[in-house]
């Protein structure tokens, strides 16, 4: 094989995957190239902006804590059990995925709404959260929960079963397993996750406008914000949606340090 | 426990298992894909065939684009039998959503013959800019109130909407919105000076469009809502429906306008005058629109 060869073969490659890239990322940087500074100007000090970033924050922060403290669990049990039926019951956890927001907005409201399915049974109905700032939490979580499981599924899926086994010999209980064993082999695997989750959070629209409509500083998400902001003037849409794709891509860039930091220790172990 | 040396050699020799396990995924996948592709075919199959129609008759006008706001669905489609008969041969192709989602995209150069607006804002901002001319009003909708069953034995008039608990309105800058707010301020001359505050401290939702307002009410998440006539028509057993008083009532006003790049001019101007004319206004009031002319405030 010639070395010629070898490089256009490389180069075809790079070009291929050029596309797609040029693709997903011209639409960002017109976001950015097509506004003026005055207009971005008067767009972030548009009334809506600061309330709704503060509240962007502050839930997606919080739906990011339940999902960690209740997704890594069940990751694990999904991970390590097998059969049809926990194969049924994995897709079925990931269905949010495809189903449109706003009818996961409306399945919510039914499921949890005022005329809900267990509302007035497993609770009253002054507990309802619709219209506050959880239903945005609840909204979120719902939304984003399932990039985190298959994350951290198929991380500790690749856990080697013989560790585990190993473990156990030298006398671990499960929940030091759990801790000791499998979350740190993992850590890669499910800060991925977690940062794809957020991300999923962050962007949340649908589901929240449904479920928990849409009020200054209450509920009214950045994107949200965004939407309203459609409704008065396109460059202050404009405006809050780059400050939305600067601060996503500012903690993405976070999580990809840390990713990078916690592989390396891996690495560094043996 | 933390995994030492060894535990982490058996994690290295013991891929060989996990290989066979690797295969078999791999040819489930490799069946998927090819499922996909034969499918995706068939797709294209069917799909090739309309271009080629449309070019045989590209010099007559055979093909007409209606850009119409989201209330107007019911009645346009309606409508659109009525105008095939009339014009054999004319494929009609509606566009409904928001009217400001609409005007955003005439303005971006989308490719319509005419516009329906359920604002007059809306159709002489973009009459200003040119990019369209001479617009007409077709059709008014009144804004009702529509309330939950639960809260129908407390509220029988505008005047008791401060008793409930959740009230939900449009955002100020949708329609529905502004003329909300409109009709709370004009309220006040009746039913206290303090009545808009009242009712503002039980707003927990100002929705982008006014079908998120009345589904919410329907839906029984919130006690009532302020909506227009045509999206309470037929929905009578889902939500109770009280008439605004007209005295204090703004009536929404929808133009209608031929597109100044429109490819279809003839035909657009063809659906104006179905609208105008005996048909068109029979399905506009049937759907629960007023006649273009008549009393009430303009908003």
């Amino acid at each position: 094989m010639n070395l010629d060869r070898l490089r256009s073969e490389r180069w075809l490659l790079r070009a291929i995957g050029g596309i797609l890239a040029a693709f997903l990322l011209l639409p960002l940087v017109a976001l950015f190239a097509m506004t003026t500074w005055s207009a971005f100007d008067v767009g972030i000090h548009f009334a809506l902006v600061l309330p709704a970033l503060r509240l962007s924050l502050k839930t997606t922060m919080l739906s990011l804590t339940i999902v960690l403290v209740l997704g890594t669990p069940l990751s694990w049990v999904l991970g390590r059990a097998s059969g049809r039926l926990v194969k049924a019951f994995e897709t079925a956890v990931q269905l949010p995925i495809v189903i449109p927001p706003a009818v996961a907005g409306v399945a919510l409201l039914l499921a949890f709404g005022r005329r809900g399915m267990l509302t007035g049974h497993l609770y009253p109905s002054s507990w309802v959260a619709a219209f506050s700032s959880a239903a945005v939490v609840m909204a979120e979580v719902f939304v984003s929960a399932p990039f985190y499981i298959q994350a951290a599924t198929s991380a500790f899926r690749r856990i080697d079963p013989r560790l585990i086994v190993v473990a156990r010999s030298f006398g671990a209980t499960p929940l030091r397993i759990f801790f000791s064993v499998a979350i740190p082999l993992s850590a890669p695997g499910l800060l991925a996750g977690a940062a794809m989750s957020w991300a999923r959070a962050l962007g949340e629209f649908g589901a929240t406008l449904m479920f928990a409509g849409n009020l200054e500083g209450k509920t009214q998400t950045l994107p949200l914000a965004i939407y309203t902001a459609l409704e008065v003037d396109v460059r202050a849409a404009q405006a809050i949606s780059i400050v939305l794709v600067v601060v996503a891509f500012a903690l993405l860039l976070c999580v990809r340090a840390l990713l990078a930091q916690a592989s390396r220790n891996l690495e560094v172990r043996p | 426990m933390q995994p030492n040396h060894e535990t982490l050699a058996v994690l290295k020799f013991g891929r060989s298992g996990l290989d066979r396990f690797g295969a078999s995924r791999l040819w489930l996948a490799h069946r998927a894909c090819v499922f996909f592709g034969l499918l995706t075919l068939v797709a294209c199959k069917q799909s090739k065939v309309a271009p080629e129609s449309r070019a045989q008759t590209a010099t007559s006008e055979d093909k007409l684009v209606v850009f119409a706001a989201a209330s107007l669905r019911a009645p346009f489609t309606a409508l659109a039998e009525n105008f095939k008969q009339s014009h054999a041969g004319v494929t009609l192709t509606f566009s409904f959503a928001g009217t400001q989602e609409l005007r955003t995209q005439l303005e971006q150069g989308a490719d319509a013959d005419v516009f329906a607006s359920a604002d007059q804002r809306h159709m002489s901002e973009l009459e200003k800019s040119g990019y369209v001319s001479g617009p007409v009003l077709f059709a008014r909708n009144e804004p009702v109130l529509v309330v939950a069953k639960e809260s129908a034995a407390i509220v029988h008039g505008l005047s008791d909407l401060p008793a409930v608990k959740r009230v939900i309105v449009g955002e100020p800058e949708v329609p529905i919105g502004r003329y909300t707010l409109q009709i709370l301020d004009r309220a006040s001359t009746l039913y206290g000076a303090d009545f808009r505050a009242r009712v503002e401290v039980k707003i927990v939702s100002r929705e982008l469009n006014v079908r998120q307002v009345f589904s919410k009410v329907s839906l029984g998440e919130a006690d009532a809502g302020f909506v227009y006539r045509t999206d309470a028509q037929g929905a009578e057993n889902q939500v109770k429906v009280l008439t605004i008083p007209p005295a204090i009532n703004v009536i929404a006003e929808y133009p209608i306008a031929v597109v100044a790049k429109a490819k279809h001019p003839m035909l657009a101007r063809g659906w104006v005058t179905l609208l105008l004319g005996k048909d068109g206004q029979e399905a506009l009031n049937h759907a629960g629109f007023l006649a273009p002319s008549g009393s009430g405030d303009r908003p």
